[in-house]
């Protein structure tokens, strides 16, 4: 049998975990194609970065969901080592605070048994005093879960890519999909060109209903609900010893209380059904109730002005309430890995497994390639060397020596890196060194890193944007305007 | 890795750190001056208007015809100076010399332990997060000092049609900027209720150009996905809450915001230096002196200015004194705390010595009209007649009264009557 052709619709988590997943194959001719200029930049941008431990879902209501996540979990465990992406396990906390909300979280401790999830353990409010001070005096109960995880959703991302494209795997960004055609000639149309296909599958987040209704497939649509979150100064630290779930209600996993994998504190998300999906604006009622809500379960938060960032994200929420991993009956050259909702990180290299079963499933013969290489290296963060570490990479590359992003120390040799690893904007710089993410909020870098970008590029400065598209960051040289008015 | 012993350390070569390594290099101190750009000057090279120097040397001067006197003096003086250089790591040893260690691409990771240190890092904006100013976050927003990097050294401009948030210097000098650039300056907005730059920007910089300032009003949401598309502003009313029907949708491509300055002391606080949650700077004496000893604060990492001249005039007093704690060690005396009564925002220094005069430079809280300053430890008045917090307050005690203070005098300021 010869070369496979492998259409990718879509550059978040769950299609770089997919395309890396598949890139273990023989004979397998994978192309991702992602609308925006850089790959991760939907919902894989902006969420609470959990690794779920899996109890969260009801195998009866949500069986794919109930399935993937303590199984993704697992994977991420290995993924992150191998692939050098930012990650700490300090375990996550769903409390209970008050009488009200104790049966549901001694259902969330039955469901981890049923669910597969290891270590689980109830806390009262005597452990939960002494493991987690930080809570207020109305901690009752919580279902403690060691093996939930905060990683570096970004990174996560890259570091996929990163690899699939080692072993194979080609992107195209600015490849909106506008057409699909199956019959003989199987492909897609999107700006950056047609593409052939023998399989494709759909990972379009957010759009992926709009993708399946082009592929035919019209049995589900993906709303959007958007969560807005407040991100706090480094230098303040973690809050919390560990990830601090309020009990769920029907709206989601609630607003909680959580940190990055670089130390932020950070809290959110609300939930508001929103009916634009491109609307990730935050709004002056949305932050309050944030705000009011993290204070709910750990009343000494930080002050408001403390907070460095306040963003939005906005998940897909299908109508069918679970994950759409699936193949169809009258269309075996489709694959729908659709309304990946939360925990969607935390399941996407299950999501990944399972969408390579379906190939199977459809006539793919998946034989390991004896090539494939299953690690990735990260570019090395000047700010985590210690001062030996960081005097012998300015020795070998003199441009680690020059701090381009002052809040997070940063260095022109990274933000060199990671354009040579495709980043052509101040947001895929961003996103790959953390250069504009600390405290000032690029102020100080954002004309740095300009500047780098264009050099390395070898294109104007005016031309460089923000995020792609139409977000330059200059609209010009000065004088410019004067000129324009003669 | 390069290891050294020296005199001392200043940490920026801004105006601040200039002048403390001219002033301890003339006490016959030679310090090390590091600075992380790679020209000296820190903030003043892209401050190409006028109005620096009335005070320090009586006569008006662009930033960087400023900094250029301190550079000229610095260069005659050959003051040893690092540039490129980012300070990695600052630390207390156990004989009481503070070490720094810093990264360059020429040295690599250099180390220098040092009898006293002048912190001079300056300040940073506060940006729209800082103040949860809602809406998208495309393209287009930036901070003044952005917004005049832009324009003033990298020639780049940021938008075209511009509401600047704020009114505080920078904000006001921003607005003049892009106009002259042929740019739309649509509006400022300042959420206060009074101007909070100098009377002189709003003269020079407003209304010489026609540019609208909304007082009382603030930003309450941004628009544009890509590139900004338009802002809504809303007048504000008690605990600056938007007032309902006041919601004005503005076009623009470009949002400025000047909305004030942090000092950047996350140095500081490796120190564990003593901070002012007023001033958000090191607690210092008169002679600028942190509560660790050894280490000197000046400029605006000590409080944010109004004038560049108070932080020459605060980096000469710290370069003295450091100078004098490298050749006698830290000088005996008697503290007074000065603390902020009812109508005084801030004040430095915080803390003085019986030995000499003192002078203070403080803020009100609030404007007022006919204020009067008291010092009730001391009984002493002064008559500070209109203050507003956008211009600092000069106080100066003599020694004679200060040698009868206490443990504690406070600076009361209030609304004089008639």
């Amino acid at each position: 049998m010869g070369t496979t052709r492998i259409v990718i619709v879509g550059g978040g988590i769950v299609g770089c975990a997919i395309a890396r997943e598949l890139s273990r194959y023989q004979d397998l001719d994978i192309t991702v194609l992602e609308r925006e200029a850089e790959i991760g930049m939907g919902v894989s941008k902006a969420n609470t970065a959990i690794i779920h431990a899996g109890f969260d879902d009801d195998p009866d209501k949500a069986p794919v969901k109930a399935a993937l996540c303590a199984r993704g979990n697992e994977l991420w465990h290995t993924l992150v080592d191998e692939l050098e992406i930012p990650c700490i396990w300090p375990g996550s906390l769903v409390v209970a605070t008050d009488d009200d909300q104790v049966p549901t979280v001694e259902t969330l401790m039955a469901r981890a048994e049923r669910n597969n999830v290891p270590g689980c353990e109830l806390w009262d409010a005597d452990v939960l005093r002494t493991k987690e001070p930080s809570l207020g005096e109305g901690a009752r109960l919580a279902l403690f879960a060691p093996t939930a995880g905060v990683i570096s959703p970004f990174d996560a991302v890259f570091a996929l890519m990163e690899n699939a494209q080692a072993n194979g795997a080609r992107l195209v960004t600015g490849a909106e999909v506008t057409a699909v055609r199956f019959g003989n000639e199987k492909e897609v149309e999107t700006p950056a060109g047609t593409f052939d296909f023998d399989i494709l599958i759909n990972a379009a987040g957010l759009y992926a209903d709009t993708v399946s209704h082009l592929a035919g497939i019209t049995d589900f649509n993906i709303g959007a609900r958007k969560g807005e979150y407040l991100l706090f100064d480094k230098a303040l630290g973690p809050l919390t010893n560990h990830i601090v779930f309020p009990a769920p209600s029907k709206m989601g996993k609630g607003i909680l209380v959580t940190f990055t994998a670089e130390g932020h504190t950070m809290i959110g998300p609300n939930a508001q059904d929103i009916p634009d999906k491109d609307d990730f604006a935050t709004t002056a009622p949305g932050i309050d109730e944030v705000y009011n809500g993290a204070r709910k379960l750990v009343p000494k938060l930080y002050p408001r002005g403390q907070c460095i960032r306040t963003f939005a994200g906005v998940r897909p929420e299908p109508s069918t309430g679970d994950f759409i991993i699936r193949s169809y009956d009258g269309l075996p050259s489709f694959i729908n890995a659709a309304g990946i909702r939360s925990p969607g990180l935390a399941s996407a290299p299950a999501i990944a497994e399972r969408v390579a079963s379906l190939l199977i499933d459809q006539g793919v013969e998946l034989n390991p390639s004896a090539d494939f290489i299953p690690e990735r290296k990260a570019i090395p963060r000047f700010s985590e060397m210690d001062a030996v570490e960081r005097d012998a990479i300015i020795r070998e590359s003199p441009a680690y020596g020059r701090v381009v992003c002052r809040c997070e120390t940063v260095t022109e040799a990274e933000v060199v890196q990671a354009i040579r690893r495709g980043a052509t904007t101040l947001d895929g710089v961003k996103l790959r060194t953390r250069a504009g993410m600390g405290r000032c909020q690029s102020g100080f870098c954002s004309f740095r890193v300009l500047d780098i970008l264009a050099r390395e590029l070898g294109v104007p400065r005016d031309s460089i944007t923000k995020r792609g598209g139409a977000s330059l960051m200059t609209i010009g040289g000065t004088k410019d305007l004067r000129r324009d008015d003669r | 890795m390069i290891e050294r012993e020296v005199d001392a350390v200043v940490i920026g070569a801004g105006p601040a750190g200039l002048a403390a390594a001219c002033a301890m290099k003339e006490q016959g101190v030679d310090p090390v001056l590091l600075e992380r750009d790679h020209i000296l000057g820190g903030i003043l090279p892209q401050c190409i208007h006028p109005g620096f120097g009335l005070i320090h040397f009586k006569e008006e001067l662009t930033g960087p015809e400023f900094v250029q006197r301190f550079i000229d003096r610095a260069n005659e003086l050959d003051v040893e100076r690092m540039l490129d250089t980012m300070v990695m790591d600052i630390a207390r040893e156990d004989d009481g010399r503070i070490r720094v260690t810093a990264v360059n691409p020429k040295m690599g990771e250099v180390a220098l332990v040092a009898k006293a240190v002048v912190l001079g890092m300056g300040c940073r904006e506060r940006t729209r997060h800082n103040i949860t100013i809602p809406g998208t976050r495309p393209a287009g927003v930036y901070t003044a000092g952005t917004a005049q990097r832009l324009i003033n050294v990298e020639g780049l401009m940021p938008g075209k049609e511009v509401v600047v948030l704020g009114s505080g210097d920078i904000g006001l000098i921003m607005a003049r900027r892009f106009t002259l650039e042929g740019a739309k300056v649509k509006m400022v907005c300042e959420i206060q209720p009074y101007l909070c730059g100098l009377t002189r920007n709003r003269v020079q910089c407003l209304v010489d150009y026609d540019i609208p300032l909304h007082l009382g009003t603030t930003i309450i949401d941004v628009h544009g996905k890509d590139r900004v598309e338009g802002v809504t502003i809303a007048e504000v009313g008690p605990g600056w809450k938007p007032v309902p029907g006041t919601e004005e949708y503005v076009p623009c491509d470009c949002v400025v915001v000047s909305v004030g300055l942090i000092p950047e002391n996350e140095l500081s606080n490796k120190l564990g230096i003593e901070t002012d949650p007023m001033t958000t700077g090191p607690r210092v004496t008169e002679d600028m002196a942190t509560s660790v000893p050894g280490v000197y604060a000046a400029g605006n990492v000590l409080l944010v200015n109004d004038l560049v001249d108070y932080v020459s005039q605060q980096a000469i007093t710290a370069g003295e004194a450091a100078a004098r704690y490298v050749k006698e060690g830290a000088p005996a005396g008697k503290v007074t705390e000065v603390t902020c009564g009812a109508g005084c925002r801030l004040i430095v220094p915080q803390r003085v010595t019986r030995d000499k005069d003192v002078s203070f430079l403080l803020r009100v809280t609030e404007p007022m009209e006919n204020a009067v300053l008291h010092v009730p430890e001391l009984g002493k008045k002064k008559k500070l007649g209109r203050a507003v917090p956008g211009e600092m307050e000069k106080l100066r005690l003599k020694q004679a009264d200060l040698a009868k203070a206490g443990g504690t005098i406070t600076i009361v300021v209030e609304e004089g009557g008639e």
